[in-house]
């Protein structure tokens, strides 16, 4: 039912959208119930054991009919039903979605400073706390990292010049061969683009590992846990959600470098490719801003 | 299907829809159902509040009430009927056959039933007594809303996320479509300033929904995963929340309120004859409130012990948006000013908006100095401040915008008596309802209790009156509605509709063609 109007295209009426939603529904509902569930905390406890597979299955709706919305989608860009205007919108329409991820990560990077800023000194008497301080917790000691909370809970501070320092490495690597994957694509140098990218995953899939490993020492050895207070909060919501990016953005770039081998992508039609591009560095400089903000001062 | 240029048949034609008026009419059904909704559960309110003590619900029942009345009217009713009014007009209006997305623009409506069904459920439970509902206010604050939250807490908390997640994703649509799809000749500086304003409305959305989420994941984790965020003794803070909190939700007020005066911008200079006045400083006067947003949240939170310098700062920043709200006050006024006005009945709820949105706006200023604040903080006087800006301010102005392009969009003119009855008597209701609250909130009776001292019990029945009588009211409207778009009443009306109506959507036939317009129309 594809219309082409004079000027105008509009594109057909698709079942996937709708689909997508109720999935969503399916996912909401189950992660509340698995999440009730499975909770440790005793807040709001509920008895059954279904939720997990309420939420698996929407997590399966999702991502099949990300698959069928997507192929469609490619099926239009390759039968070259989309205009240029089609393709301005694609563009504009991702660089407002990747602002709308800045904004959510502001929101954590805005939760760190507060409490690194203002919540904990005021804990420790600062300003005009010192009564709060001496009511409360009289023998809290403000400081950043906070290894020892109100409360006493003791953890340790993830030292920013190991691990840390090598995956800020590797990523910015990454965002380099990236790019020139990018520049071989619009030049039409096929090996050029698929080793590249290839690196580019490689790399991707290193910090993940890593990322993976140092969760893992922080667990085991250190006692940095999510539930060690506010510093454990921050570290894991933050470097979590940051990991929980790349995933994404390593597994739109797989995409890109299975289509590249096909040869969807060529040098005057590549929205994919670079939304994709734009997206990866978008987690970069997330991490670029993690890496000082969270690690190293 | 062929060369077929029209709707698909039955239910497939809203399931499947990615046809921008489609879509418009889906959001502005599902935000007026919401508006009945919301509107019920403020009848519950307003029938304990009638008489002082407690006669109808228990009190734990009663917050339950007021949370999700707060919660529907703003994420249900009013952000959606924008939205759908969005979808319709912003086409329209620019010279494109369509919104820039359209299958966005589908999953985008599509998640806000499924949304709210997660919210709805626990309002069943509640009514049923199986389970509580969010008890905890709107704007769910910790930690009532994290240690002590109900159980439903966490429903409520996926159905904030699906809610941000349709608004992000309506809000690029927007955005996308004014920078993308306006005919030519169509430059920034000559859309209709309903266009501009939800250029600007959106670009708030997709700055502060994201926070919002934010907000909410860190209550999620903090009740089930162990984190601090919220919980002083592990080194956060509860004021945090509320910081959050406020920082989506004061560009969130005016995410409400902006459209509305684009509504009401299009519709005075309809009416009176004349130009909008100003239309340039009325362009740069939103753009400042928007900005101006960004800086003002702490005013929320005069009373929970910010440094002096904190106060200070959000007091004038505050003060401040008088002036960009001032000059569109004075621009709506001057374009009223001399001109051959006459009285059609969305001319009658864009002056209303014009008076009562005002009143609202001054005891806004009365709410920004800080001394002052102290004593009202968490009374009827924000009660009935909100109330003013947001029911006979955005709702006014929704309900202008549906009696000002519904002949547009059906061909046929509604019935124009009931419609004036429909006026007057929320009117006369609106303000009995809220005018009073100002007078007991300034008398000390606290917001979201279930009882109140015995002085405040007549001025409490007369609200309690004008609560019912505008519920009421709003069935004239449901009415008007079915008898026009189910029953296809009313008479057949001309392209421009309106005499002194200006602007792309009056030259399309009414009702407009399936896809608005095929070819784009030249703008001088």
């Amino acid at each position: 039912m594809a219309e082409k109007t004079n000027n105008y295209y509009v594109p057909e009426q698709s079942p996937w959208p709708f689909i997508t939603a109720a999935a969503l529904f399916f996912v909401a509902f189950g992660a509340a119930n698995f999440i009730q569930q499975n909770s440790g905390s005793g807040i709001a406890a509920n008895e059954g054991t279904w939720g997990g597979y309420v939420l698996a299955l929407g997590l399966i709706g999702v991502v099949v009919m990300m698959f069928a919305w997507f192929r469609d989608t490619i099926k239009e860009s390759l039968a070259h039903k989309n205009s240029q205007q089609m393709d301005r919108s694609y563009r504009m329409g991702m660089v407002w979605f990747i602002f709308s991820e800045v904004m959510f990560f502001a929101a954590f990077f805005g939760a760190l400073f507060y409490v690194r800023i203002l919540a904990v000194p005021w804990l420790g008497g600062a300003g005009a706390e010192e009564m709060t301080h001496e009511l409360l917790w009289p023998n809290f000691q403000a400081m950043w990292p906070l290894t020892t909370t109100p409360d006493g809970t003791t953890t340790q501070a993830m030292p920013p010049w190991g691990l840390p320092f090598i995956n800020t490495i590797i990523l910015v690597t990454s965002s380099i061969t990236l790019t020139i994957a990018h520049h071989a694509l619009v030049a039409g140098q096929r090996n050029k683009l698929l080793i590249n990218l290839f690196l580019t995953l490689v790399l991707g899939f290193i910090f993940l590992g890593l990322q993976v490993e140092e969760y893992i020492h922080a667990y085991q050895e250190m006692g940095l846990t999510l539930d060690a207070g506010i510093y454990g909060s921050t570290f894991f919501m933050l470097t979590g959600f940051h990991g929980m990016h790349v995933t994404i953005g390593a597994i739109m770039l797989t995409v890109m470098f299975l289509r590249s081998l096909k040869g969807h992508l060529t040098p005057d039609n590549h929205f994919a490719f670079e939304a994709a591009a734009w997206y990866w560095h978008f987690v970069d400089v997330v991490w670029l801003f993690l890496f000082v903000s969270v690690y190293w001062l | 299907m062929g060369e077929h240029h029209g709707p698909m048949k039955g239910v497939k034609r809203w399931i499947l829809a990615t046809n921008h008026k489609d879509i418009g009419a889906m959001y502005l059904w599902f935000s007026f159902i919401m508006f009945l909704t919301g509107g019920f559960l403020a009848m519950i309110i307003r029938a304990e509040l009638m008489y002082p003590g407690l006669q109808l619900v228990d009190p734990n029942f009663f917050n339950q009430m007021t949370t999700t009345h707060g919660l529907i009217m703003v994420f249900g009713a009013v952000m959606p009927a924008f939205v759908g009014l969005a979808n319709y007009m912003v086409p329209l209006m620019i010279g494109a056959p369509d919104m820039a997305l359209p299958r966005l623009n589908n999953w985008s409506f599509w998640i806000l039933p499924f949304a709210f069904s997660l919210l709805i459920i626990a309002i069943i439970q509640s009514f049923l007594g199986i389970a509580d509902a969010p008890n905890f206010g709107w704007t769910f604050y910790a930690p009532l809303s994290t240690k002590y939250g109900p159980a439903s807490t966490d429903f409520f908390i996926f159905s904030v996320h699906l809610m941000g997640i349709s608004s992000i994703m309506g809000a690029v649509n927007v955005i996308v479509t004014i920078f993308n799809l306006r005919a030519p000749g169509m430059t920034l500086m000559k859309m209709p300033l309903f266009v501009w304003t939800w250029l600007i409305t959106a670009f708030l959305l997709i700055a502060v929904m994201p926070v919002l989420a934010g907000a909410v994941t860190m209550m999620l984790t903090d009740r089930h995963f162990g984190t601090s965020f919220f919980d002083a003794a592990g080194g956060g803070d509860p004021v945090l929340f509320q910081h959050i909190f406020w920082f989506f939700g004061h560009p969130e007020v005016y995410i409400m309120i902006l459209p509305a005066f684009g509504i009401v911008s299009a519709i005075i200079p309809t009416f009176a004859r004349k130009p909008l006045f100003g239309y340039a400083s009325m362009v740069y006067a939103t753009a400042s409130i928007a900005f101006l947003s960004f800086v003002v949240w702490a005013h929320h939170m005069f009373t929970v012990g910010l440094p002096l310098a904190g106060n200070l700062f959000y007091m004038y920043m505050t003060m401040l948006i008088a002036v960009p709200t001032g000059v569109k006050v004075f621009n709506w006024v001057a374009t009223m000013w001399r001109g051959s006005i006459s009285f059609e009945v969305p001319m009658m709820f864009a002056i209303a908006f014009v008076i009562l949105f005002t009143i609202g706006g001054f005891s806004g200023l009365m709410l920004a100095i800080t001394p002052v604040d102290q004593q009202y903080h968490d009374t009827y006087f924000v009660v009935a401040h909100f109330h003013y800006v947001l029911v006979s301010g955005a709702v006014f102005s929704i309900i202008a915008g549906v009696y000002y392009w519904l002949p547009k969009w059906t061909g046929r003119m509604y019935n124009v008596g009931l419609a004036k009855l429909h006026f007057w008597s929320s009117l006369i209701f609106v303000n009995l309802l809220f005018f009073p609250m100002h007078f007991v909130g300034l008398a000390g009776m606290p917001r979201r209790y279930s009882d109140y001292s015995l002085q405040f019990a007549d001025f409490n029945w007369w609200i309690s009156i004008g609560g019912f009588g505008f519920g009421l009211s709003q069935l004239i409207l449901l009415w008007i509605l079915i008898d026009i778009c189910f029953r296809k009443k009313g008479e057949a009306v001309s392209d421009q509709v309106w005499d002194g109506a200006d602007g792309l959507e009056w030259t399309l036939p009414s009702p407009a063609p399936y896809h608005s317009f095929s070819t784009p129309p030249v703008v001088k």
